[in-house]
């Protein structure tokens, strides 16, 4: 069995450059001392038990409580108090007492393990301050900047205030300037559409005589083809020669089908070929001529719609998430087309019919046209400076309507990007809008979460910001990013990770979250012992 | 990371895809062969039980000492066979049938018995015309050979225990010349591809219209987009066994299916082909990642095993002739005494190789994992701490990752001991490199660990990267250690790194330069406490046939074919042999493997491969590991949690609750998941999952002696009921609760939603303890046990005396000098028995040195006695009993410690409730003779 680690420790704490001795059980903080006298029955401190004195740290459990083994690892739930002179005291559980690793910083711990440790508490007493004293250096700095951002942002957003007012005035005006302008182009373009609809009536009719005249001679040529025996007559046989005549389309150009054709007739003259010409001419092949081009329309060449090229993209989550920035990129390209004047080649005319020209409008025509248009320019001038200003107000709106923070303090990090490079990747963190990864060394960028919400702790939530819905993980979630927050006096992303497949986490450092000092303390720790 | 799945993806393109995708839910089917795809079982399983056209040539029986020989005919095709019978020390017999003289030798598989089986004398009983009766030694027991037509029987006394060929199912396709070489076809020979049968077949196929050659695949054989070349042609064997008297066999795992096998009459016999089985489908006989050709037979009078010692893809077919029978209809058979005995006919089919059966004829369950044992070895010894809880995951990413996971497991006072890397840790898939980025300092990260007294488990799989800038791959090209296709150019394949090398691990040269790869100098940033993990070693082989290795490969000169399910257990066996190797043969090995084949056991732990976070998957981890254990392998475990998807968070609780009290206890996860380290599911889940493995620390004594005894004896640690109850029939199908060793039950709760188990406590007169309240049930009784989602229940069979460490720390090794508390669990008749083994934990010393401590500790006669179970043994341990538990005591009115001459008091207190007598603070060493007297 084991020696009896007995229970007096002496502890030596130094304030004030004045040794201290204090007695107590092993594993005892000095607030617990009192409980633990000796020579007296022992008491557990859930009080469920009393017990000899000599069974406190007699290394075997007695109290449910852990109270009687402070300073073993009898206990499942006790803990051992290490004083850690010159660093924080801290509790540790009992089971680490005398496991071979060195948990306390003064050694206490492993007294009877053979571990070798070492006294590391004044070092880490005076890193620890180095750090603490770094840190409010950094904080008490960030701080200040903080408050400098506040300001920033309180003035800029008055002055966005201001402007979106001023704007809205403006917006105001040219409101009524672009109906203004709307009543001015609508009076100059009625009289412009009757001239031009009378110019092209006179113009259609005009084509229309053309197209008789041409439809004569066609005729007429027709039927010296058809008329092979050349005695003035198109008989049924000589019809029936024209297989693609066929009504029914069935292959096959019967008797009964041409005469049909021919209006019962058995043959026709010139005079009666006409109506006959009627039935066949838009089927009948020159036998002179190679065919006709037959008419067909081509489809007008629509806005052009994206293509997804298929081929090139076997694998879903880089096709989404490009496909994904293009729709960004292309609604505002439609929006931009939007604004421009209306596409003119969208005239009624149905150009293909003739390669005639339409003969130029006569002189008043062109004047009237030519008011309307400039009544129309005018309009979509001021139309447009309407829409612009209109998406200034909204983006600056949206603007405001951001949580940047109870001071707005955050509201400098809007429309800026932070980035970091790895060594196979950049990161870039656009706040309040959204974070990408793109490889180093080629590759397209992947969406690893828009602008979700601010999700820190309850106490404050300004902590952590939460990007979500990125491009979707290969039989996975969708990517998303938790962008932790610290104080800093420069605004840095400083690491990313990959904690869980298509979940981030980034850390970022900003003056933004520092808090007032004042409160952080950088005395040594060991006061609480006296 | 993106980078991952775009390379993965990119890698796997062709093959993964389509694994990958369609798989979603489950298995794809499609991928892997039934019997009817895989020609050979397909003209085998055409046979029908019938007259064997086999005939035993009585005139060529020679007997020697040791083995008998004796030709068989068939008299269809006239091809002679040759019969060797052994009889094995230790009530074994050996069966082995090859041709008389093959074209060239058939393919005898080695490495798996651990010495040439020690034979006993046979001698002729009789002889006649009609056969030939051999004595087996004591107990009246005589082996028949029948001559005409040739079968065997092994008799004792007027029962027959087991009968070869009795069904006429002998088959042996022998060796001959390819038709279209001799100029001149001959379609009436080739159907006597089958031996046996050719008559019948040939009716059939007529009917079926086959153009025969091509269809039966005697020459060619096509799957999928494969070819497989068969330049021998047809090569299978098959045997069939009666065993009469038996409803109940077991075993020849691996396959996601019940305990108790099921007879296979009219779907798909039982596969034994080791695959890398994409998300694997439950209940039923498909192959999966291991092959253990061994079958149990048990009824309440004996159990005895089948050994078929064959590393070619095999097919088991089980029936029985009270299969189907309703317990009323067996019940009605038995009132009319009109029942014919039950009895299970099995039918083994392998590809190629000879017959070689090793008949284990109990007659205990305990005669039977020892006389396997005697054939392939036992358990390894496990280091201690390999019995500690596991954290893994696909992957932890870099060094920052693995030691924030460390802490965690601090910060929320949770023990465990290796923490594993898998695929991502190494450089682009470069086995023994580590990604430079990720994991630059490796040593470091391991010290940082050592310093916790923790360990590190890395995945060393054994494709091997094409790449002519990676040493390993250098090395094993200019030694040509790699396996060759059928042309003689170095196989490839795909997996993880791409274009993949496969080292010849049947070479021994192979695994000796492959152990040598382990050496501290060789296997850079590794450190003692580094370990190893072989995964893929079926070998998988993303675009091979069935995802593995063309069966046309070569090994030498024998075909991937024939050695197929035996590569994996060669991995894992120079993996260990290395990791031996680099401490000079001093410290214990530690490796993972995800194949095996008979005689896996000696090298290492295994786990049921890549499950799913689903409660059946949970339930189904419970026989796949009895049936593993009752074939030799014990060291067995499911990743806790389930490794594809994520688990909901009961599940996760209720699956660490199961791990805690299965042999290899190890969470893992899928690179797609959730991460899922203890502490990430709330403060509650955490406290449960912690309680639970601290619960798994604090049996560590115990654990870590059933291994002991694994490893001496062949006794598996985590059993079926039915091995400690052979003559309760209603233990013999229970698979949702199991012992470990012969004194803990545990009945897991594997539903959702659970409020209440039904646990069967087995044995009539007998008594159990719940371990966690000490209340006392009787035996041979079904209990209901109402459950909370902290209920675990277990019970400790009274009669018994468990040591457990009580003081649970952050590992195992910080445990080791500490107390022991015994729990005396008293039988009704005031009686306890137990065991108590102490070593260093991970040295070989226990071996070489004798070092270790093993006592005996007996309750009787109101005395608590520890005496010496080794007393030539040396080891001395700080370790000392600071508590005994005595449940079911009354109440004593002085405790006296008799030690060394002396006698001194025993403080102690006694729960009435629950008759619980606890004896304070005794105080004496582990390692010392003691009697505490109770008066």
């Amino acid at each position: 069995m084991t020696c009896l680690h007995l229970l007096l420790t002496l502890v030596f704490a130094v304030s004030l450059g004045t040794p201290v001795e204090i007695q107590r059980p092993r594993g005892v903080p000095l607030t617990k001392k009192q409980f633990y006298e000796e020579n007296k029955p022992f008491t557990c401190l859930d009080g469920s038990r009393t017990i000899p004195f000599d069974r406190v740290n007699d290394d075997y459990c007695d109290c449910k409580d852990g109270s009687d083994e402070p300073g073993t690892a009898a206990c499942p739930n006790g803990s051992f108090h290490c004083t850690n002179a010159g660093y924080r005291p801290t509790f540790i559980p009992s089971s680490r007492i005398n496991d071979g690793i060195c948990d306390c910083c003064d050694t206490t711990d492993e007294y009877n393990s053979g571990a070798r440790c070492e006294n590391t508490c004044k070092d880490l007493g005076r890193k620890e301050r180095e750090v603490l004293q770094k840190m409010a250096e950094v904080t008490k700095e960030g701080f200040l900047l903080k408050q400098q951002l506040i300001e920033e942002a309180k003035k800029g957003r008055q002055e966005k205030q201001g402007k979106v007012t001023d704007m809205q005035e403006n917006k105001k005006q040219l409101e009524d300037k672009v109906e203004a302008l709307r009543t001015v182009k609508e009076t100059a373009e009625q009289p412009e559409k009757e001239a031009k609809e009378r110019h092209l009536k006179a113009w259609e009719e005009q084509k229309a005589a053309i197209r008789l005249e041409k439809d004569k001679a066609k005729m007429a040529e027709a039927f010296l083809e058809l008329d092979d025996n050349a005695d003035g007559f198109v008989s049924v046989s000589e019809l029936q020669s024209h297989a693609e005549l066929d009504p029914d389309a069935d292959g096959t150009l019967t008797e009964t089908e041409v005469q049909g054709l021919m209006g019962g007739a058995e043959q026709v003259d010139t005079s009666t070929f006409e109506s006959v010409w009627t039935n066949i001419k838009d089927k009948y092949h020159s036998e002179s001529q190679p065919e006709e081009p037959t008419p067909v329309e081509t489809p007008p060449d629509e806005v052009k719609e994206p293509v997804v090229d298929n081929e090139s993209e076997p694998y879903p989550e880089d096709d989404v998430s490009e496909e994904e920035d293009d729709d960004d990129d292309d609604e505002d390209d439609y929006h931009e087309d939007d604004d421009k004047a209306p596409p003119t080649v969208k005239t009624p005319e149905k150009s293909h019919e003739d390669e005639e020209a339409m003969p130029p409008y006569d002189p008043d025509t062109q004047a009237l046209i030519d008011a309307a248009q400039k009544a129309r320019d005018d309009f979509e001038e001021v139309e447009k400076s309407f829409r612009e200003m209109d998406d200034q107000i909204r983006n600056i709106e949206k603007e405001l309507s951001f949580d940047f923070g109870p001071d707005a303090e955050f509201t400098y990090l809007y429309s800026q990007c932070y980035e970091l490079s790895t060594s196979e990747y950049i990161y870039r963190l656009c706040p309040f809008n959204r974070v990408s990864q793109k490889p180093k060394y080629g590759g397209s960028e992947t969406n690893l979460g828009t602008w979700g919400s601010w999700s820190g702790p309850e106490n404050n939530k300004y902590l952590v910001m939460k990007y979500e819905h990125g491009t979707g993980c290969w039989q996975g979630p969708n990517r998303s990013t938790t962008v932790k927050l610290t104080c800093g006096k420069e605004t840095v992303v400083t690491s990313t990770s990959e904690p869980s497949r298509c979940e981030y986490l980034m850390e970022f450092t900003t003056p933004a979250v520092c808090q007032e000092t004042g409160n952080i303390d950088l005395s040594p720790h060991n006061h609480e012992e006296l | 990371m993106a980078v991952i799945s775009i390379e993965r993806m990119g890698l796997l393109s062709v093959v993964c895809l389509s694994l990958f995708f369609s798989s979603a839910i489950a298995v794809d089917r499609g991928n892997f062969k039934t019997c009817d795809q895989s020609a050979f079982c397909k003209r085998q399983r055409a046979l029908k039980p019938s007259q064997s056209p086999y005939r035993a040539l009585l005139e060529t029986l020679e007997l020697s000492d040791s083995r008998l020989t004796l030709q068989l005919i068939n008299d269809n095709n006239k091809v002679h066979l040759l019969l060797e019978l052994y009889r094995l020390q230790g009530n074994m017999t050996r069966v082995k049938i090859n041709e008389l003289k093959p074209l060239k030798p058939r393919f005898e598989v080695p490495d798996v018995l651990i010495a040439e089986p020690p034979t006993e004398p046979l001698s002729v009983l009789s002889k006649d015309d009609n056969g030939v009766v051999l004595s087996l030694g004591a107990e009246s027991q005589r082996l028949i050979v029948s001559a005409r037509p040739f079968r065997l029987d092994i008799m004792e006394g007027p029962e027959v225990l087991l009968s070869l060929n009795s069904r006429g199912l002998l088959a042996f396709e022998h060796l001959r010349l390819r038709k279209d070489t001799q100029a001149q076809p001959d379609g009436a020979e080739v159907k006597e591809s089958v031996d046996g049968d050719q008559q019948q077949d040939e009716g059939e196929k007529d009917e079926d219209g086959e153009s025969d050659k091509e269809e039966d695949g005697l020459w060619e054989e096509t799957f999928k987009s494969h070819t497989d070349t068969k330049p021998n042609g047809p090569t299978s064997i098959s045997l069939d066994f009666s065993l009469p008297g038996v409803e109940h066999v077991y075993g020849i795992p691996e396959h996601a299916d019940d305990l108790k096998l099921k007879t296979t009459d009219g779907g798909e016999p039982y596969r034994l082909y080791n695959l890398d089985v994409f998300q694997y489908e439950l209940y039923n006989p498909m192959a999966l990642y291991g092959s253990i050709p061994v079958m149990l037979a048990h009824n309440t009078q004996r159990t005895m095993g089948i050994f078929w010692l064959n590393a070619a893809e095999t097919w088991v077919d089980i029936s029985s002739n009270t299969a189907g029978k309703t317990v009323f209809g067996k019940m009605l058979d038995f009132v009319q005494g009109s029942s014919e005995k039950p009895q299970t006919d099995v039918r083994w089919i392998s590809e190629s190789g000879i017959i070689d059966v090793f008949i284990m004829l109990g007659p205990k369950p305990s005669d039977v994992f020892s006389q396997y044992a005697s054939l392939t070895g036992t358990q390894s010894f496990p280091p201690l701490a390999s019995l500690g809880y596991h954290q893994c995951r696909w992957n932890y990413n870099d060094q920052d990752d693995v030691k924030s996971v460390d802490q965690g497991f601090d910060q929320h006072d949770i023990p465990y001991d290796f923490i594993w890397l898998d695929i991502e840790h190494a450089d682009g898939k470069r086995y023994f490199t580590w990604d430079p980025h990720k994991f630059p300092q490796p040593k470091e990260m391991l010290q940082g660990l050592m310093d916790k007294r923790r360990k590190m488990v890395a995945i060393v799989d054994p494709h091997i990267k094409v790449d002519s800038d990676y040493k390993i791959h250098n090395e094993i090209t200019s030694k040509d250690f790699y396996v060759k296709n059928k042309d003689g150019r170095n196989y490839e394949g795909w997996c993880w790194p791409g274009n993949s090398g496969y080292p010849d691990f049947t070479k021994p040269e192979m695994r000796a330069w492959w152990a040598s790869m382990f050496s501290y100098d060789q296997y850079e940033g590794s450190m003692e406490n580094l370990f190893t993990w072989n995964d893929m070693n079926e070998p998988s082989v993303f675009n091979g046939p069935e995802v593995t290795m063309h069966k046309d490969a070569l090994h030498g000169k024998w075909e991937h074919r024939d050695i197929h399910n035996i590569y994996g257990l060669y991995v894992q066996m120079a993996t260990a042999e290395g990791q031996t190797q680099r401490s000079g043969g001093v410290e214990r090995p530690f490796v993972l493997t995800r194949a095996v084949f008979a005689g896996s056991q000696r090298y290492g732990a295994v786990w049921t491969g890549d499950n799913a976070a689903e409660w059946d998957h949970l339930k189904i981890s419970i026989p796949m590991c009895l049936s593993l254990g009752l074939v030799g392998v014990s060291f067995c475990g499911a990743d806790v949690g389930g490794f594809f998807k994520n688990p909901s968070t009961e599940l996760l609780v209720r699956w660490y609750q199961t791990g805690a009290y299965q042999p290899f206890f190890r969470a893992h996860a899928h690179l797609d998941t959730t991460r899922r380290e203890p502490w990430l599911f709330g403060p509650e889940n955490t406290a449960l999952i912690r309680e639970v493995i601290r619960q798994r620390y604090a049996l560590l004594p115990y654990w870590y002696q059933l291994f002991f005894q694994a490893h001496k004896t062949g006794m598996p640690v985590m059993r079926p009921l039915w091995v400690d109850y052979p003559k309760d029939t209603a233990t013999f199908t229970i698979d949702d609760e199991f012992l470990i060793g012969s004194d803990l039950l545990v009945h897991p709760v594997t539903e959702e939603g659970s409020r209440g188990v039904t646990a069967y406590l087995p044995g009539a007169g007998e008594v159990w303890y719940d371990v966690h309240t000490f209340q006392k049930h009787n035996g041979a009784q079904n209990l209901y046990i109402p459950v909370t989602l902290s209920s675990i229940p277990v019970f400790q069979r009274g009669g018994s005396i468990i040591p457990r460490k009580d003081r649970v720390r952050r590992s195992s090794a910080c445990m080791e000098n500490d107390p022991y508390t015994l729990y005396v669990a008293l039988s009704p008749k005031k009686f306890a028995a137990g065991e108590l083994y102490i070593d260093d934990g991970h040295s070989f010393n226990y071996d070489t040195k004798r070092e270790f401590i093993h006592r005996s500790l007996t309750f009787a006669n109101n005395a608590l006695t520890s005496s010496n179970l080794c007393p030539d043994c040396n080891f001395v341990t700080s370790s000392w009993i600071e508590k005994v538990l005595i449940l079911g005591a009354s109440k004593p009115s002085k405790v006296l410690l008799k030690m060394d001459g002396k006698e001194t008091p025993v403080d102690f207190e006694f729960e009435t409730s629950m008759s619980v007598l606890t004896l304070r603070k005794p105080g004496m060493n582990a390692g010392a003779d003691w009697t505490l007297l109770l008066q």
